[in-house]
């Protein structure tokens, strides 16, 4: 066999190191330019989350114009993606304080979170977490690290909730569930906040008579839903990711099954594009009670208008909470800036920490830290896919439209 | 538990199952010949779901027409792959071979989420959501469609290899290389003829999955992890062999589904992986090399 | 003399760095640290005794694991619970090679074997409630401006330089373990273990050697990373992914060789760094555009450097070892 060709060894490694010790070891950035607010964004933008990360950035993209015309602030972005991958996300991180920034926000993902917020509050910059569930973020004592977004057993109670106000406006009664969950975190969140609050939640009048986990990464569902199927329940729970949640409902659909319907406690997924595009008619009538954006919110119209200019071909509906939540975490280091009128990061977390903000993109109350740096009083909507877009039908003072349940296929007991 | 559910269950799984084998098939072919470890196998089986998805988008090409010209395309990329990037690299050891298709399929995957984005994509045809029902048993139309196609590439490709020149000087480089080059036969281009069919095969399978599933950037990986259990349960280069492992896998997911617990019916693969690694690693229809 | 002088010159630059460098290279340099260790233990199956690892995640997830429930159920401290996820290693490592080589498993079975087992645990783990399940366990952590060594909780630098003790240790194990009998035995076996068994050898014994060590070691980085991320999740520290980040390392910089694992290990951490400030730096800001200049740059040395970057420039630099 003849010697493959060679490129010169020396000129390879010489290379290689150059580019890494030139970039590595690379003067600080530009000078902390007075009144200029530089926020570094972590989000996962490729690999495994990376659907999700940039339906966020979309959030980021807008919200520099957006905060200067509201509160006439000047906001420089530095984005990073963490590749939906833990190491990648501390070092991005340690490289964005590096470079500069004054406040973090991030990353969706609840281990890549972790990992960022002791970053952040190991070099002092504070984080603003836009979307993780996970309770331990805001566990951990920490001073610099603050989220506005509702816990896993907060949203479980606020999903589960929505559920009986749900069949009282319908004036339905359905007495069983069959409740199927993805084997993730969320979805053992969900199961952990089930099990916990269900005998408590009397206004609840249904019983769970069959549970049927699965793994995430499984390609065919046929037989979890047989399974659920045979348990003859009035309704499937369901807690799901975008692509299982298609999945499943092709199953439903190719295995004739009828229930009154299927209501997804909280996770995303349902009201996602995808869902209805790949479903067509077969995605009306499925509710999801996530936490939502407000339609009628005195953000949300500005928010909006400046997402449809920016982008064109995409509606607003489907991107609205992840839109929401961070452009709301950005504003919160936005408003916290004006209030502060310094670029430190002890004073930019001292005024986080007294925020109040009235005026908002997503549903709740004015975001207001609590002691542990956990914005309490976020909500959940009732949103319901109606002639293939989803539409808040719960709680009345935020509806689009009138919910359906039982839908209309079921043929009734 | 009643029969009706189990029988529902069972069918299913052998449909998927056969699915399974369809996928496995080219992986089979490639390691049973070139004896490359095909590391980039399900994201190569990606990119050909994404040739179906733009088909159908561009001609409303109905996948299991569409199988026949990403075939083809597969093919001949299959044949320039192994020709020019992987040839040297089948007498060096094990772990330069991966890493080298672990590259490709980092390349495969990224250059897809940049193409693409991250959004996952379909086909929407007629019959997708259609199925039969014979009595209480649901058979899935689209799933038996996925599975007689499976079926029809096995037995021409078995036929190929059985009874065709080519297809007997192909095996005699897998039976023995040297011996094959003594007796004059372009190994080089045998091979790089087997990887081009191996991808064929992949294509195929990859048009027939969208029916089935929604194709994005991340799906291979977990493909490839299949494909190789499967082709190591079912006997490597055997192709019967690799409908054989796939039913097998698809049947055992699909009980302990029902039986045990669903998350935890990949552990059954493995399980089997390594009951087979251990008691019979040529598996169940290879020949011991 | 000239690898002495060298090596006492990388030494030096390795322990002053903390001062020289801000905390963002020093967590690369972390980072680099843990894979050139983490390769360097893998090093031991494969260039050692030849045996293809492709599930070395499995160890480092059953030390995470280990220390981690100790410290979160228990109290117990990582010095301690370190011994508990050695022995745990072990014992898996052990399982693994005991049942592949008595039934004479090798080569790329041994990979798929080595790959199954470490996805059944990562599956069998999603399930276990207590520790967690795939919400994750997560350790509890405190301000720190103090350094408390014996719980590993600290500042950066604290974590750069136990990572730092770690690799020079393993480093120093390898090189005593290469010049002793078991070392000879080992190249022996990887060289033509038929050969090798004729010539009297338990290659049974040996290559079970090679594992149970090779195991042990990749444990202390398993408590490591619980330590210093304070979150693990199945789906993360026992996925393939881990287990092949551990390997590009060894392979770039050379199988079998002393000095290779950290060589691979830092250029391609120092790459994967370089990349991602060039890409943004110019603008690219796609996602999935890094890693594809990355998958390009790894084809590359795979190609035209098949024995790894080390041995190639071991000889420029004259540092070739006497056979």
């Amino acid at each position: 066999m003849t010697q493959p060709k060679r490129i010169s060894r020396r000129q390879f490694n010489a290379a290689v190191a150059g580019l890494g010790a030139a970039s590595a070891l690379a003067p600080f950035g530009i000078a902390r330019a007075a009144g200029k607010l530089k926020v570094g964004v972590l989000l996962p933008r490729s690999s495994y989350e990376a659907l999700i990360g940039q339906s966020c950035q979309l959030g980021v993209d807008l919200a520099p114009g957006v905060l200067k015309s509201m509160l006439g602030v000047d906001i420089e972005i530095m984005s990073a993606d963490t590749e939906s991958n833990v190491n990648t996300a501390r070092t991005r991180a340690e490289r964005l304080i590096q470079e500069g920034a004054h406040v973090l926000v991030g990353a969706f993902d609840s281990g890549q979170t972790a990992a960022i917020a002791q970053v952040a509050e190991q070099r002092g910059v504070p984080l603003v977490v836009n979307i993780a569930a996970a309770p331990q973020i805001t566990e951990q004592g920490y001073k610099f690290v603050f989220r506005n977004f509702p816990t896993a057993p907060e949203l479980v109670r606020n999903g589960l909730s929505l559920i009986g106000d749900l069949l009282q406006a319908t004036h339905t009664v359905a007495r069983t569930a069959v409740y199927m969950h993805v084997n993730d975190t969320f979805g053992q969140a969900m199961t952990h906040g089930i099990n916990a609050l269900m005998p408590h939640l009397t206004q609840l009048p249904f019983k769970i008579v069959d549970t049927v986990a699965y793994d995430p990464a499984a390609k065919d569902l046929s037989v979890e839903v047989s399974k659920a199927k045979a348990a003859n329940a009035d309704f499937l729970l369901l807690v799901c990711r975008l692509n299982d949640s298609i999945v499943l409902r092709r199953e439903m659909v190719k295995q004739r099954w009828h229930p009154m319907g299927v209501i997804d406690p909280g996770s995303p997924g349902i009201y996602e594009e995808q869902f209805a595009k790949s479903l067509g008619k077969y995605a009306d009538y499925v509710i999801d009670n996530p936490p939502w954006y407000n339609p009628k919110g005195a953000l949300t119209g500005i928010v909006e208008e400046a997402f449809s200019k920016r982008n064109p071909g995409e509606k607003f509906v489907y991107h609205g909470l992840n839109v929401g939540y961070t452009f709301e975490a950005i504003m919160i280091a936005a408003d916290a800036f004006k209030r502060a009128g310094s670029t430190d990061p002890k004073a930019l977390a001292d005024a986080i920490r007294a925020t109040d903000i009235e005026k908002r993109v997503m549903l709740g109350g004015p975001i207001k830290f609590n002691p542990k740096g956990q914005v309490d009083g976020n909500k959940s909507a009732c949103v319901q896919i109606l002639d293939g877009t989803p539409r808040v039908v719960l709680p009345e003072y935020a509806a689009e439209a009138k919910p359906v349940f039982p839908w209309p296929e079921y043929k009734g007991a | 538990m009643s029969a009706t559910l189990v029988a529902n269950v069972v069918i299913s799984g052998l449909l998927t199952g056969l699915v399974y084998g369809l996928m496995a098939l080219g992986l089979s072919v490639i390691f049973g010949v070139v004896r490359v470890v095909n590391f980039a196998h399900g994201e190569m089986m990606t990119v050909a779901m994404y040739a179906a998805v733009l088909l159908f988008g561009a001609f409303r090409l109905d996948p299991i027409l569409a199988a026949l010209p990403v075939a083809v395309l597969f093919f001949a990329v299959g044949y320039a792959l192994q020709a020019g990037l992987i040839n040297p690299f089948i007498t060096r050891p094990e772990h330069s071979q991966f890493i080298l298709l672990v590259a490709v399929a980092t390349i495969l995957s990224n250059v897809t989420l940049m193409a693409f984005g991250p959004d996952a994509h379909s086909v929407q045809t007629d019959y997708q959501l259609d199925s039969w029902a014979l009595g209480q048993i649901i058979v899935d139309k689209a799933r038996v469609f996925a599975a007689l196609s499976a079926l029809a590439t096995t037995a021409g490709l078995f036929a190929f290899f059985r009874f065709s020149r080519i297809g007997t000087a192909i095996r005699a480089c897998a039976d023995n290389h040297l011996g094959a080059r003594i007796v004059g036969l372009n190994v080089k281009h045998l091979y790089a003829l087997t990887f081009g069919l191996g991808a064929a095969c992949v294509a195929v399978a990859g048009c027939m999955m969208t029916l089935l599933v929604e194709v994005s950037p991340s799906l291979g990986p977990s493909y490839t992890l299949l494909g190789f259990v499967i082709v190591i349960v079912g006997g490597l280069g055997s192709m019967p062999g690799a409908l054989l492992g796939g039913v097998l896998i698809g049947v055992s997911e699909a009980l302990a589904g029902l039986f045990i617990d669903p998350s935890a019916k990949s552990m059954i693969s493995f399980a089997l992986l390594i009951v087979v690694l251990l008691f019979r690693p040529q598996g169940l229809l290879g020949s011991r090399t | 003399m000239k690898a002495r002088l060298l090596m006492a010159a990388l030494a030096a630059v390795l322990i002053a760095l903390p001062w020289m460098a801000g905390n963002y290279v020093l967590s690369v340099a972390t980072l680099a640290l843990y894979f050139a260790f983490t390769g360097q233990a893998w090093n031991v199956m494969m260039g050692f005794a030849g045996q293809l690892s492709l599930g070395h995640s499995l160890y480092v997830g059953l030390g995470a694991y280990a220390a981690a429930a100790l410290f979160t159920k228990f109290g117990i401290g990582p010095w301690a619970g370190i011994w508990l996820a050695m022995a745990l290693c072990v014992a898996a490592g052990a399982a693994i090679g005991l049942l592949a080589f008595r039934f004479g498993i090798s080569g790329v079975y041994f990979a798929l074997l080595t790959i199954a087992f470490a996805e059944f645990t990562r599956i069998g783990f999603d399930h276990i409630g207590w520790l967690g399940g795939p919400g994750g366990l997560f350790l509890k952590v405190e301000q720190r401006t103090s350094i408390d060594l014996a719980d590993l909780r600290g500042t950066p630098a604290m974590f750069y330089y136990v990572m730092l003790a770690f690799t020079a240790g393993a480093f120093a194990l390898c090189a005593w373990l290469l010049r002793s009998r078991a070392g000879y035995y080992w190249q022996a076996i990887r060289e033509d273990e038929d050969a090798a068994r004729a010539l009297g050898i338990n290659t049974f014994r040996w290559k079970l050697l090679a594992v149970a060590i090779s195991a042990a070691m990749t444990s202390f980085a398993g408590v490591f990373f619980a330590f210093y991320y304070n979150n693990l999740f199945p789906e993360q520290i026992f996925h393939i992914s881990q287990s092949i980040e551990i390997i590009l390392g060894p392979i770039v910089g050379g199988v079998g060789s002393l000095f290779g694992p950290i060589l691979g290990a830092a250029l391609l951490t120092a790459l994967a760094d370089s990349l991602n400030n060039m890409v943004s730096a110019m603008g690219w800001d796609i996602p999935g555009v890094k890693q594809v200049f990355y998958g390009v740059i790894l084809l590359l040395v795979v190609m035209f450097l098949p024995n790894g970057i080390w041995p190639p420039l071991a000889k420029r630099l004259g540092l070739e070892r006497k056979a």
